[in-house]
């Protein structure tokens, strides 16, 4: 699929996606992006520092947010700004569900050459767990 | 204590080059679960005009948060790290990063902040390849809980 810089309006969604966490999708992203910080596997730490349980490395969230743009824009590379904050942490327990992390978007302007301002809004467990996530991105 | 506003400005030396393979980014892939055939495949980056596999756009941070530990762990700036958490974080692409690039981390400070007694700790990582092609900016928050007093 791609989308077309003419068939866009402000306020176009894009195609919402539910994400599942679990315990060994952390362990994966810790291997892979080298951040071994032990609140996002080891239980016991993460609830000594005052956390309700393991939680997801905020970059897991950005990531999983990003699959909403590349997705939708075809080319991952058409990713041209893309920025968050962390408010909340997605806390990941130690079941077979996990957590999930429910993302949408949608074009908050039409900029010059072919590109497009998106907000996404980032959910899990009911709470808003990423603010003031916002992208640019080139169509074609 | 707040920080030192002084820091404000202040360049570190550019990292030693780290060099993009397919096989790391098809980890990275893996690991955040996107099956996308960019990461994975060089014929399908080729139809989209690259010229090899391309990187997810938040993969950069395997570069950026090594080179801004230079920072966060510089006991100059006497940072405490065990309240620290991940604030905000940012990417400014020229380009994806791909595979067979070389490419360094030249961090700088970009801002410091107190709010709410928190110290909030902004640094600018400029990624660029050993052509000295800027290839992305990535600024990172890091934010120290209760650390700046009242």
């Amino acid at each position: 699929m791609t989308v077309r810089y003419d068939d866009v309006e402000v306020g176009t969604e894009l195609p919402a996606q539910t994400f599942g966490v679990q315990r060994v999708n952390l362990v994966m992203y810790a291997g892979a992006s080298g951040d071994f910080n032990p609140i996002h596997w080891n239980e016991r730490f993460a609830t000594a520092v005052g956390l309700p349980n393991v939680i997801a490395h905020g970059m897991f969230t950005m990531a999983e947010a990003a699959r909403v743009l590349t997705d939708w824009a075809g080319d991952p590379g058409a990713v041209e700004e893309y920025g968050v904050r962390f408010t909340r942490p997605v806390v990941v327990p130690d079941d077979e569900k996990g957590a999930t992390i429910e993302v949408t978007g949608k074009v908050t302007e039409k900029l010059e050459g072919n590109r497009v301002a998106i907000d996404l809004s980032a959910r899990s467990g009911g709470e808003t767990v990423l603010a003031k996530a916002r992208a640019v991105v080139r169509l074609g | 204590m707040a920080l030192d506003q002084s820091f404000v400005g202040r360049k570190y030396p550019p990292t030693p080059a780290y060099e993009v393979g397919r096989e790391k980014i098809r980890e990275f892939a893996d690991a955040i679960g996107d099956p996308n055939p960019a990461y994975r495949d060089a014929d399908a980056a080729r139809a989209l005009g690259y010229p090899d596999v391309i990187a997810p756009p938040t993969f950069p941070i395997v570069l950026s948060m090594r080179a801004g530990a230079q920072v966060a762990f510089d006991p100059e700036l006497g940072l405490d790290y065990s309240r620290v958490v991940h604030g905000e974080q940012r990417f400014v692409y020229s380009r994806p990063v791909r595979a067979g690039d070389r490419l360094t981390v030249t961090v700088s400070v970009e801002s410091i902040r107190s709010a709410a007694g928190n110290d909030l700790l902004t640094t600018r990582g400029d990624v660029s390849t050993a052509d000295g092609e800027l290839v992305l900016t990535a600024y990172s928050t890091l934010v120290a809980r209760g650390t700046a007093g009242s």
